[in-house]
C-alpha cells in the first residue's frame, strides 16, 4: 500500500523498461565500460531490450540506444563499445571517447567486473578524468562470491567519489539501486568529487596555462582541463576536433539547454 | 553563433608552445599513475580468498587451448555441431517440403478451377511459392539445429578460446589474431563478421580481415555444403557411418576455408597490405553457465529468423524471376534455356554446369537461395511432389543432369569460395568507404573460385581417375 510520500521516495520509484522510444528523453546516460563485464546485460536488464549478450570480448562494436523510465523522468541509455582504455586509437575505443565527450551525457554508468576490479579501475578513472557525473556499477558479484572474491563497495565508491554499486545483472539484482544512483547524479542532487590523478606539476603548470585560452574559445565546455591534457599530449583527434569547431559548438550547446536527442546524436554522427 | 574571443589555432599554437617545454615522458607518467591508482584502489576494497572455481576453469582451460589438444578438440567439437545438425535436419526438411508441395498443388489446381489465366497460377505457385517453399525446407531445419548449438559455445565462452588457439597461425600470415574472433563471427553471417572487424584496431589488418571474411561458409552457405555432403558423401558410405562422414566433409570445407583466409591474408600482407602483425592482450571470459531462454530468443529470433526472412525475401523475386525465364519463349527456346546454354560452356570448364552458374548469378542478393534456385532451374515446369528426400534429388541430378563427383566438390569448393553475397559486399563498402577494397572484395574471391574450380576440373579430366 503505497502512500503519496511514498512514491515520491526514489526507493519506490518503478524502472519502467521502454524498448527504444528514445523520444523526448529527460537525460541522456552513457553506458561504458571493459569488454565482457556484462555491459550488454545490464543494458537489457534495463531498456527492456534484447540486444545480443556474447560471451566474448569485443561483441558490441556499435553504439545501442534504449530507453528506461523512472521516477517519473525519461532516460536514453546509450551502450558503448567495450574497451579498456580511451587513450589509444581504436575505433571502438574512439566512439566511447567522443561519446563521452561530444555526446555529454548527464550521468555514465561504468560497468566494472568484479572479479577483475583492478584492471577495470584503469577504465573508470579515465572516465572520471573526463566527466565528473559517473556511477561505478560493480558486476558479476556472483561470479566474485564463486571465485573467493569480496569487494568492498562502499569503501571504493568513497575512494572514487562517485557512487559505486553493486549488481548482478543477469538476475537484475541491484539494479534498482543503480537506477536511483543513475537518476541523483544525473539531475545533480548527488555531488560528486572524482578521484583524479594528479599531473607532475610542470604539467600541471601547463594546464593551467591552456584552460583559460580553452575557455575563452569555448566557454562552458566542461571537460577542459581534459581536453588541455589531451593537447598537451598531441592527440590528433582532439587537436581535429578543436580546428573543425567542433569543441566550440559543443560549449555553444551546452549552455543553451537544447532537447536532448537531436544535437547529440549529431554531435557523434562521425562516430558511427 | 560563436561567441570565441580565442580561436582555435591560437590554443593549438599555445598548447604546441607548451608541449615542447614539458618533458615527452609525461604521457608514460600519467598511464603509469593511472594503473598505480587503480591498483592502490583494487587493494584497499578487494580482500580474496582461495576458492576452487577458478581453478577449475584454468584446468578446463588448460586442455582447451593446450598447444596439443587445443586445436584437435576444436575440429572435434566443430565435427560433432555439424554432425548433429546433418541428422537431425534431414526428416523435419523432408516433412517441410512434403507439405509446402501439397499445398503448392492443392492451390494450383484451385485457382485453374476458378478460372485465373495459366500465367498468373504459374507465376504466382510455381514460381514465388516454389521458391519459398525450397528457401524453408532447405534452410529452416538445419538452422534452427546449427544456431542454437553454435550460440551455446559462444555462450560459454568457448570463441575466444579459439581465437587463442588460432592466434599464432594469424600472426604467422601476418595478420590480426582476432581475425580468428571476426572469423567466427563470419560463420553467422559474413557482413556480421565484416561489421566486427571493428575491433581490430590497426587499418592494415582490419582490411585484411574484411577482405577475407567471406572464406568461412556463413549459415547461407551452410544448407548447400550440407546437401552436397549428405547427397554425395554420405551415400558412398554405409548408413551407420554416413552422417559421420558428411560432418566429416563438412569440417574439411570449413578447414579448407580457414587454409584460404590464411593463404590469402598471408599473400595480402607480402604485396599491397605488407606490414607486421601487432601485437594484443585477449582476455579469456570465465566459463559460464549458458541460460537457455537466451539461446533460444538469441539464436532462433535473431539469427535463423533473422536470416530466413531475408533468404525469403530474395527467394520470392528470383522464383518469379526463374518462372518467367522458363517460361517465355524467344525464338522457340526459353529464356533459362538461351542463359544457361551462354553460360554452359564456362560451367563446364570449371567443372560444374550452366544450371549451377545460372544459379549463382541469381543468388547474388542472397546465397542462400542458390540450392533452392538450381533445383528450380532443372526441374523446369515438372512438378514436384516426389521431389523432397535428399535421394531423389540424388536421382535427379546424378541420374538426370549428369553430375559426377567432381561437379559436387567443385561446387563445394564454388560456394566456399565465391563472392560475397550483395549485403556484405555493401556492408564491406560502408566499413572501407572505399571503392577499391568493395570491389578487390568482391572480385578477389570470385577470381579465385573459378581458378581453383578450373585446377581441379582440368587435374581431374587429365589424370587418368
Amino acid at each position: 500500500m503505497n502512500t503519496e510520500a511514498c512514491d515520491g521516495c526514489p526507493a519506490h520509484a518503478q524502472l519502467a523498461e521502454m524498448g527504444v522510444d528514445i523520444a523526448n528523453c529527460d537525460h541522456v546516460v552513457a553506458l561504458a565500460g571493459n569488454p565482457n563485464t556484462g555491459k550488454s546485460s545490464v543494458f537489457n536488464a534495463l531498456t527492456g531490450l534484447r540486444q545480443h549478450v556474447g560471451n566474448w570480448t569485443g561483441k558490441t562494436v556499435t553504439r545501442a540506444e534504449g530507453a528506461f523510465g523512472y521516477g517519473g523522468k525519461r532516460y536514453k541509455l546509450v551502450d558503448l563499445p567495450g574497451t579498456y582504455s580511451l587513450l589509444s586509437a581504436s575505433q571502438d575505443e574512439e566512439i566511447s571517447r567522443n561519446f563521452l565527450l561530444f555526446g555529454q551525457p548527464d550521468c555514465t554508468v561504468v560497468v566494472v567486473d568484479a572479479t577483475a576490479l583492478e584492471r577495470n579501475l584503469n577504465l573508470v578513472l579515465q572516465v572520471l578524468e573526463i566527466t565528473d557525473r559517473a556511477v561505478v556499477c560493480v558486476n558479476l558479484m556472483d561470479e566474485a562470491k564463486r571465485k573467493g572474491i569480496d569487494v568492498d563497495v562502499r569503501s571504493l565508491s568513497r575512494d572514487l567519489g562517485v557512487p559505486a554499486v553493486p549488481t548482478v545483472a543477469r538476475t537484475k539484482e541491484g539494479l534498482a539501486e543503480l537506477v536511483a544512483s543513475v537518476a541523483g547524479v544525473a539531475s545533480g542532487e548527488t555531488k560528486t568529487s572524482p578521484s583524479r590523478v594528479a599531473p607532475p606539476a610542470e604539467v600541471r603548470e601547463a594546464i593551467d596555462g591552456l584552460v583559460p585560452l580553452i575557455r575563452g574559445m569555448a566557454p562552458g565546455l566542461p571537460s577542459a582541463r581534459w581536453v588541455a591534457l589531451r593537447l598537451l599530449d598531441g592527440d590528433h583527434k582532439v587537436r581535429e576536433a578543436l580546428l573543425s569547431g567542433e569543441l566550440a559548438g559543443l560549449a555553444d550547446r551546452q549552455r543553451q539547454p537544447a532537447p536532448v536527442d537531436a544535437s547529440k546524436i549529431k554531435a557523434i554522427a562521425g562516430a558511427q | 553563433m560563436t561567441s570565441a574571443s580565442v580561436t582555435p589555432q591560437a590554443v593549438l599554437d599555445r598548447s604546441d608552445e607548451l608541449r615542447r617545454g614539458l618533458d615527452g615522458s609525461f604521457r608514460d607518467y600519467m598511464v603509469a599513475s593511472l594503473y598505480e591508482r587503480a591498483g592502490e584502489l583494487a587493494g584497499r576494497s578487494v580482500r580474496e580468498h582461495g576458492s576452487g572455481k577458478w581453478d577449475f576453469d584454468q584446468r578446463i582451460d588448460r586442455i582447451l587451448t593446450s598447444r596439443w589438444l587445443g586445436l584437435p578438440v576444436m575440429l572435434l567439437l566443430l565435427g560433432a555441431v555439424f554432425w548433429v545438425t546433418i541428422l537431425g535436419a534431414n526428416i523435419p526438411s523432408q516433412m517441410l517440403a512434403n507439405a509446402f508441395f501439397a499445398v503448392e498443388a492443392a492451390a494450383a489446381s484451385w485457382f485453374e478451377s476458378v478460372g485465373a489465366p495459366w500465367w498468373l497460377t504459374g507465376l504466382v505457385w510455381h514460381g514465388i511459392f516454389r521458391g519459398l517453399a525450397w528457401v524453408v525446407s532447405v534452410m529452416l531445419p538445419p538452422m534452427a539445429i546449427f544456431f542454437p548449438v553454435f550460440t551455446i559455445l559462444e555462450d560459454l565462452g568457448y570463441l575466444p578460446r579459439v581465437a587463442f588457439n588460432l592466434d599464432w597461425l594469424f600472426r604467422k600470415a601476418g595478420a590480426h589474431g582476432k581475425q580468428a574472433l571476426t572469423m567466427a563471427m563470419g560463420f553467422g553471417c559474413n557482413a556480421a563478421g565484416v561489421t566486427s572487424t571493428r575491433i581490430i584496431d590497426s587499418p592494415r589488418e582490419r582490411l585484411l580481415a574484411i577482405l577475407t571474411n567471406n572464406f568461412v561458409p556463413c549459415n547461407g552457405r551452410f544448407p548447400t555444403l550440407i546437401m552436397l555432403a549428405v547427397i554425395f558423401v554420405a551415400a558412398a558410405f554405409p548408413p551407420a557411418v554416413a552422417a559421420l562422414a558428411a560432418a566429416a566433409s563438412v569440417v574439411a570445407v570449413v578447414l579448407l576455408g580457414v587454409c584460404f583466409t590464411l593463404g590469402v591474408s598471408w599473400a595480402l600482407s607480402r604485396s599491397l597490405l605488407s606490414g607486421e602483425a601487432s601485437a594484443f592482450t585477449l582476455e579469456m571470459p570465465p566459463y559460464r553457465r549458458p541460460s537457455v531462454l537466451r539461446i533460444l530468443y538469441t539464436s532462433l529470433i535473431d539469427r535463423t529468423i533473422f536470416v530466413l526472412g531475408r533468404a525469403m525475401l530474395t527467394a520470392a523475386p528470383a522464383g518469379a524471376l526463374i518462372w518467367i525465364l522458363a517460361n517465355t519463349q524467344a525464338g522457340g527456346v526459353t529464356l533459362a534455356e538461351r542463359s544457361i546454354a551462354l553460360l554452359e560452356p564456362l560451367g563446364t570448364a570449371i567443372g560444374l554446369d550452366g544450371v549451377i552458374l545460372l544459379a549463382y548469378v541469381i543468388a547474388i542478393p542472397a546465397n542462400e537461395i542458390v540450392v533452392p534456385t538450381m533445383l528450380m532451374c532443372y526441374l523446369g515446369g515438372a512438378m514436384m511432389m516426389d521431389i523432397t528426400t535428399y535421394e531423389q534429388i540424388r536421382e535427379v541430378l546424378v541420374g538426370q543432369h549428369g553430375w559426377t563427383l567432381l561437379t559436387a566438390v567443385n561446387l563445394m569448393l564454388f560456394s566456399l569460395l565465391h563472392n560475397p553475397c550483395a549485403t556484405t559486399i555493401l556492408t564491406i563498402w560502408k566499413e572501407t568507404r572505399s571503392a577499391r577494397w568493395t570491389a578487390l572484395g568482391a572480385l578477389m574471391p570470385l577470381g579465385l573460385a573459378f581458378l581453383v574450380c578450373l585446377a581441379t576440373a582440368q587435374a581431374v579430366r587429365l589424370l587418368p581417375l
